[in-house]
C-alpha cells in the first residue's frame, strides 16, 4: 500500500475542510497533516450542543442547572486544556481537549425568566460535557 | 468571651482584644492538618505558603483598572486583550500564577455582561485580587444567573430591556474581566486618570463606571 495517508479515518473534529484537502493530490507535506484525535474541535462555532445530562458522584465543573440544556457555541477555547475534573482526581495523562464558551438564553433556562427575551448565560464547557443537539 | 484588653501597646483606644476565642471549625482543622502534613512530609515549606500569600496580596483591582485604561486608550492594545485576555495582561506584566485563562468581555450600548461562579468563587485573581465577600455568598451565585437584573438594580445598576444582558459562569479553566464602557466626557484623560474612576465591581459587571461616582 502506497497510498495510506489517503484513506480516510472519520475522527473526533475531523470536518469538511479536511476532507477537502486529502480529496485531492498535492504536493505540500503540509497539506497531508492528519491530527489526532482530539487534536481539533469537536464543535464549530453557531452550532446547536446539550450539555450531558449525567450526575457523577464528586464535584464537577458543569453546574447542574445547565445539565440537560441545548445552547450554541460561541467561541472555542484555545488552546486545548486537561480535563479539570480528571485532574481533580489525580488521572490527567492525555486529557487535553477544548473548551467551548456556550451560550444559553435565560429564558430557555427558567421557565418564569422575568428579564429581558435577549439576555443570556455564557459559560465554558468541556468537550466530553457536551454532544450535539438533535 | 471577649474582654477589654488592659495591657498598654502602642495606641490608646480600647478596644476588644483581637483573639481567637471559639474552637477551630471542620473546614480550619482539616486546613491546618493539610498544611502540616505537607509541611511534614516535605512536599512544601511554610516559606512557600508565606511566599504565595504575598502573591495574591501582590494582586488588586488598581492592575484590572490599568488594563481597562490601557485598552480604553490604545486600539491595537484592546484588540490584542480582547483576542486573548492573558497575552494582553501578560504584555503588561501580569502573571497567571493559577494557569487560567482570561477572556476579557467588553461592554457595548447593546450587550452588558457580568460575571458570577455559581460553583464556588472562581474570579480573575490575577488582574483583580481576591473577590469581594458578596461574589463568594450564594445569594449573589445563585441570583445572577437567574435574576440578574434583579440584581444588579440592587447595586444601583438600571438597564434598559434592548441592552442584553450577559451572564458568565466561571466554572473550570476560564476567568472573565468586564471592559466596562468608557463614560463620556473622558476623552482627553490620561490613562492614569482614567484608572482612578475603574472600579473593582464595574468589572466584575454589576455597575458601570462613572466620573466622581455618581450612581448610573
Amino acid at each position: 500500500m502506497t497510498d495510506h495517508i489517503d484513506q480516510d479515518r472519520p475522527g473526533r473534529g475531523d470536518g469538511a475542510a479536511g476532507d477537502a484537502h486529502r480529496a485531492k493530490p498535492t504536493s505540500s507535506a503540509f497539506e497531508i497533516i492528519l491530527p489526532a484525535l482530539g487534536e481539533r474541535p469537536a464543535f464549530e462555532v453557531g452550532e446547536a450542543v446539550s450539555v450531558r445530562d449525567r450526575s457523577p458522584i464528586g464535584h464537577y465543573r458543569v453546574p447542574i442547572y445547565l445539565r440537560g440544556h441545548v445552547g450554541t457555541v460561541v467561541r472555542i477555547i484555545e488552546p486545548v486544556l486537561v480535563d479539570n475534573e480528571a485532574e481533580g482526581y489525580g488521572r490527567n495523562a492525555g486529557s487535553r481537549l477544548h473548551y467551548y464558551r456556550v451560550a444559553f438564553p435565560l429564558t430557555e433556562l427558567w421557565s418564569r425568566y422575568e428579564g429581558a427575551p435577549g439576555d443570556e448565560l455564557h459559560v465554558e464547557i468541556f468537550e466530553t460535557w457536551l454532544e450535539r443537539a438533535q | 468571651m471577649t474582654s477589654v484588653h488592659t495591657d498598654h501597646h502602642d495606641h490608646d483606644h480600647d478596644h476588644a482584644a483581637i483573639e481567637q476565642v471559639d474552637r477551630p471549625g471542620y473546614y480550619e482543622v482539616m486546613e491546618t492538618a493539610i498544611r502540616e502534613l505537607l509541611i511534614a512530609k516535605g512536599l512544601i515549606s511554610a516559606g512557600d505558603i508565606r511566599h504565595q500569600i504575598e502573591v495574591l496580596d501582590s494582586r488588586s483591582p488598581a492592575l484590572g483598572a490599568a488594563v481597562v485604561a490601557r485598552a480604553w486608550t490604545d486600539p491595537d492594545f484592546k484588540r490584542r486583550l480582547l483576542a486573548d485576555g492573558r497575552k494582553g495582561c501578560e504584555e503588561l506584566g501580569i502573571s497567571f500564577y493559577d494557569d487560567t485563562q482570561l477572556i476579557v468581555l467588553e461592554n457595548t450600548s447593546e450587550v452588558h455582561n457580568l460575571i458570577v461562579c455559581t460553583l464556588c468563587s472562581c474570579y480573575p485573581r490575577p488582574v483583580l485580587g481576591l473577590p469581594p465577600d458578596w461574589y463568594k455568598l450564594k445569594p449573589y451565585r445563585a441570583r445572577a444567573v437567574s435574576e440578574p437584573r434583579k440584581v444588579l438594580a440592587e447595586f444601583g445598576t438600571h438597564l434598559p430591556d434592548d441592552v442584553e444582558i450577559r451572564v458568565s459562569d466561571s466554572t473550570a479553566a476560564v476567568r472573565y474581566l468586564v471592559l466596562p464602557l468608557r463614560p463620556e466626557g473622558t476623552d482627553d484623560w490620561s490613562p492614569d486618570e482614567l484608572a482612578a474612576i475603574v472600579t473593582r465591581d464595574a468589572m466584575i459587571g454589576v455597575i458601570p463606571v462613572t466620573i466622581g461616582g455618581e450612581a448610573a
